[in-house]
């Protein structure tokens, strides 16, 4: 390491909270634990005043719309009286085209209200696009740091569509080589230009999301007389779940059963500069889905506000081929083209609602943005390009970065259940040495939403 | 030649490979930590010099032009035939 590097990266505490404007300190217990609720409600924002924020700015009451000719497809494959009926959020109504522009709502008022002169967003993500969106309007200078290509200069084309929509918004977008290393540059420009971090995992860019779980519970209940049985959730960071589902619980589903689903990528290394070019995800999956549940403050800010496991009842992934045929399937049943990455909870949901009686309801909660790069078409003619070949078969044969296997028809496309249990294990594997507290017990039981007892015989 | 004030993207290197975080796969391990980005020349150059540049941010940095006036070159990629295929089959199951 290089003495720049060093010292730079032992002035990280200090540059955070310059750069968040949270005395993360104050919310610590003693022990392993802090106050993660107190951090949550103590910003000044209620969920009233997070919608007011929102739809001044073109945010949220985004459409429900239920996917009747999907239904009626995965009913098809379903046992007799199963299949239940399935929602879709349409969030890619929203500015900036995904629900991301509620997160960068919220974290963009916050910059503009503590006297920030511009916002810095590390993601390749739809995040960019809708924090510069947000800062756009409010007057706010941005810039976005991308992970975007590796060692031989080539791209994934999602990424670079997504550098253009930030750029037409305004910002500037940094792009950066393949590594974990992009954390220390994006530490360097907090520190050089002294914007505000909007990070997707502060209390704003969670938060933002809970209108989300507010919207479904309450027009699903205004259409049906009840709460949704079951809300598929895309997973990644974690910010997604944990805010859908607190704004669920808060309006009174707490019911309903929060299933998160990832994008299979098993046996591919984020941090490899070889296997980069090979995924034809770049978010929603499983590199980022399981080690932010299992150890969610890996993140940006010293403890992350999305804290996944609190809220999950069911975790599921799904194959690239599978998301891919969902993609394809919503443009052809239903006249919906969407981003392929945004269906991730979709083509979980098609198969879930097979297993679920059709009475029930499923609702997918989100939709994305679609264009140039960021596509079915230049995605798969890019993996191709990447020796990555396509077939038809049964997608839970498909090797990522090997091959992308769509099902051979609709009654092939399932999902793999994980194991809570493996995943709890996993996030107390680094406590196995330490002697816990009542305290620590006590958060430990919150973070994984299990008894004592449970987190006894994990341990 | 590239007149001062013309837009480019430049490229440059964060981290040598001896520099890089040590907890990194081989493969990304050995090759340098590299930057894109784009702005206005403050000098006159040719393409592949060094120069420094202004960014839509107003800061100055310094890195060596790869492309003078840098288009957007994402598309929809080429003709897929499997994606056909897949929409011919998703029809044919729907209806059947």
């Amino acid at each position: 390491m290089s003495n720049a590097y060093d010292t730079l990266m032992a002035r990280k505490a200090e540059i955070m909270k310059k750069s968040v404007g949270i005395d993360y300190s104050i919310y610590e217990y003693e022990g392993i634990g802090f106050d993660f609720e107190k951090l949550m409600s103590d910003q000044g924002y209620t969920i009233e005043s997070i919608r007011e924020i929102q739809l001044e700015n073109m945010v949220g009451n985004t459409p429900l719309v239920e996917l009747k000719n999907i239904t009626a497809y995965a009913r098809k494959f379903a046992k007799k009286g199963y299949g239940a009926r399935i929602f879709l959020k349409d969030e890619a109504a929203n500015l900036s085209g995904s629900f991301k522009a509620r997160r960068a709502a919220l974290a963009v008022h916050q910059a503009k209200k503590l006297g920030y002169k511009g916002v810095i967003a590390a993601t390749s993500g739809n995040y960019g696009a809708a924090v510069a969106a947000l800062a756009a309007k409010a007057g706010l200078k941005c810039i976005i740091v991308q992970e975007c290509f590796d060692s031989k200069n080539v791209s994934q084309p999602e990424i670079l569509e997504k550098a253009r929509k930030c750029e037409a918004y305004g910002a500037e977008v940094v792009q950066l080589s393949v590594g974990p290393e992009l954390f220390y540059y994006f530490l360097k420009l907090l520190d050089e230009t002294g914007y505000f971090n909007a990070s997707l995992y502060s209390p704003y860019g969670i938060r933002g999301i809970e209108t989300l779980g507010h919207e479904i519970a309450e027009e699903i209940m205004a259409k049906e007389g009840k709460y949704p049985e079951a809300v598929g959730v895309t997973n990644a960071g974690g910010g997604n779940l944990t805010g859908t589902a607190r704004g669920l619980k808060d309006a009174g589903a707490i019911n309903t059963k929060i299933i998160a689903a990832s994008v299979d990528l098993t046996g591919l290394h984020m941090a490899s500069d070889t296997d980069f070019n090979k995924k034809s995800f770049t978010t929603g999956h499983t590199g980022f889905g399981i080690p932010f549940s299992t150890y969610p403050d890996r993140s940006d800010v010293p403890r992350s506000a999305g804290r996944p496991l609190r809220y999950m009842d069911q975790y599921v992934v799904v194959n690239q081929g599978s998301v891919f045929y969902m993609t394809e399937s919503l443009a052809l049943l239903e006249g919906m083209e969407r981003g392929p990455a945004g269906n991730t909870s979709l083509a979980a949901a098609f198969s879930l609602a097979q297993t679920m009686k059709e009475n029930e309801i499923i609702v997918v909660q989100e939709t994305e943005y679609t264009g140039a790069g960021k596509h079915l078409l230049p995605q798969l003619s890019f993996a191709k390009k990447n020796g990555v070949e396509l077939l038809f078969g049964n997608p839970l044969d498909e090797v990522p970065g090997k091959n992308i296997i769509f099902p051979e028809n609709g009654g092939l496309l399932q999902h793999r259940e994980l194991n809570m249990d493996d995943l709890r294990r996993s996030y107390l594997k680094r406590y196995k040495e330490v002697t816990l507290t009542e305290e620590d017990y006590q958060f430990l039981c919150d973070e994984l939403n299990v008894a004592k007892e449970k987190i006894l015989e994990l341990l | 030649m590239i007149n001062k004030g013309s837009y480019v993207r430049i490229r440059k290197t964060l981290l040598q490979p001896d520099e890089r975080s040590s907890n990194l796969p081989e493969e990304t391990k050995k090759v340098p930590y590299k930057m894109w980005i784009k702005g206005y020349t403050l000098e006159d150059g040719e393409l592949f010099d060094i120069a420094e540049i202004k960014t839509i941010d107003g800061r100055i940095v310094k890195g060596r032009i790869k492309e003078h006036n840098p288009a957007y070159k994402h598309n929809y990629g080429d003709f897929v035939p499997e994606a056909l295929e897949l929409r011919n089959r998703i029809k044919g199951d729907f209806h059947e």
